[in-house]
């Protein structure tokens, strides 16, 4: 593995995504021949889908520091005309009396809520799609070029137990809530989409109720899962320098050697890290929507970005913005863990002999876990002669 | 492979106790769309 050429990538990735180049600062206007206000420029943009300083507009909300007198004409108004009132209403810049109390009710008018639909429905829905449909390609063509990891010389019939049963359970425990939460999460952001067209709404809706009921509601096994899976092998996932051999040698993948490994080689540290991050970072987005506006955690994200990186990151955000932020790093995410997890089931059924037992009924054969984690059954070897066990 | 039965109806399990126990903390989906305090006078 090209570690440069990776480690190039990233940071070519994490400068483009901070960079302020990237965000397409829109041009200065000169606006003083309309007295301020919109020039056909701006007009001209806006057709054009083009970035607009909007601040010429959402700024210019009056000053009551300016008010006329109230025995003046419109010295009631507080300094602020009508179309300066429906400006505050127009960028959520008031802050309104509502009889209805809760966090969301006082934001009339949610501006955001456009830019979010339309990334929800076209680059999260595309790329993560393409992703999806990428990695089983991949692990198709994978499978035809390198076929499936046989053991060595073949089985030796003699067994050694893996994983223990409560090991197993919450490994499935994990397992099967998140492949409920993805088929559910790709049914609600798919749906409308791809199902609508195919069943029609009338099949779609009980369809979509449930989808949403198992959606938020196995959400909490899956969170039980990943304390219980973090708690029982994270001792066992800190990485070593023996990593790096294994890492060197691409896992033996490639030149079919088997570079050693202890309970847990670097592929698999490097998924259980992948899930537990991933993991922690979906359920918080996840919590976040289940429970609407009561657990905002992106306004003070970005602020501690920004005072990390200096990016200048939005941090004063509406309740609907920091639920579509939350919805939208939900969805991206769960994408990156369904590809990484895909290939992980992969290779633990198909991709290579022996390897399902582990998870099966927790006994693997010895000779596959001699030649996949030889210093493990060293390990456990030891113990067993020292009468202890696995 | 019962391990891992037990684990999906474990999960299905959660799932079908988790809106009683969030009920029983006072929190319902239903309830976050009404309000008392809602005056049409």
């Amino acid at each position: 593995m090209n570690f440069k050429l990776l480690g190039a990538a990233v940071v070519a990735l994490t400068v483009l995504a901070f960079s302020p180049a990237w965000a397409e600062e829109a041009p200065a206007v000169d606006r003083t021949a309309t007295g301020g206000a919109q020039t056909l420029e701006d007009i001209l943009r806006r057709q054009e889908q083009l970035k607009v300083d909007e601040s010429f507009r959402s700024e210019n909300l009056g000053d009551p520091a300016r008010a006329a007198p109230m025995t003046d004409q419109l010295g009631t108004r507080g300094g602020v005309s009508d179309a300066e009132v429906w400006r505050s209403i127009r960028y959520n810049k008031i802050d309104p009396t509502v009889q209805s109390p809760g966090p969301a009710n006082g934001v009339m008018i949610q501006d955001e809520g456009i830019a979010w639909y339309k990334l929800r429905e076209g680059p999260v829905i595309t790329y993560g799609g393409l992703a999806l449909l990428g990695i089983v390609v991949l692990l198709v063509v994978f499978y035809f070029v390198r076929g499936k990891i046989m053991i060595d010389g073949g089985p030796a019939g003699t067994t050694i137990e893996r994983f223990k049963a409560i090991e197993r359970f919450g490994h499935w425990l994990l397992a099967g809530s998140f492949i409920a939460l993805g088929l559910t999460g790709l049914i609600t952001l798919m749906g409308r989409s791809f199902l609508i067209p195919v069943i029609g709404a009338d099949a779609f809706a009980p369809l979509a109720a449930g989808s949403k009921w198992l959606h938020n509601n196995i959400a909490w096994a899956f969170m039980l899962g990943l304390v219980m899976t973090f708690v029982m092998w994270v001792t066992h996932n800190i990485p070593s320098k023996l990593d790096w051999q294994w890492i060197k040698a691409g896992g033996g993948i490639f030149t079919k050697s088997h570079p050693p490994a202890k309970k847990f080689n670097a592929g698999q540290k490097i998924i259980f890290w992948t899930v537990m991050l991933l993991g922690v970072s979906v359920s918080l987005s996840g919590l976040s929507l289940l429970f609407p506006f009561q657990m905002p955690m992106f306004a003070d994200t970005f602020g501690l970005i920004n005072s990390i990186l200096g990016t200048s990151l939005p941090t004063d955000l509406a309740p609907h913005q920091e639920m579509q932020y939350a919805n939208i790093w939900h969805s991206i995410v769960a994408f990156v863990m369904m590809v990484a997890i895909i290939a992980h089931i992969y290779i633990g059924t198909v991709g290579m002999e022996g390897a399902f037992d582990a998870m099966g009924n927790g006994q693997v054969d010895i000779e596959w876990a001699r030649q996949h984690h030889d210093l493990w059954v060293a390990e456990v070897e030891a113990r067993q002669g020292k009468g202890g066990s696995s | 492979m019962k391990v891992m039965i037990g684990a999906f109806v474990a999960a299905l399990v959660i799932a079908s106790l988790a809106p009683v126990v969030l009920s029983q903390f006072g929190w319902s989906s239903a309830e976050q769309a009404i309000s008392e305090s809602v005056r049409l006078d």
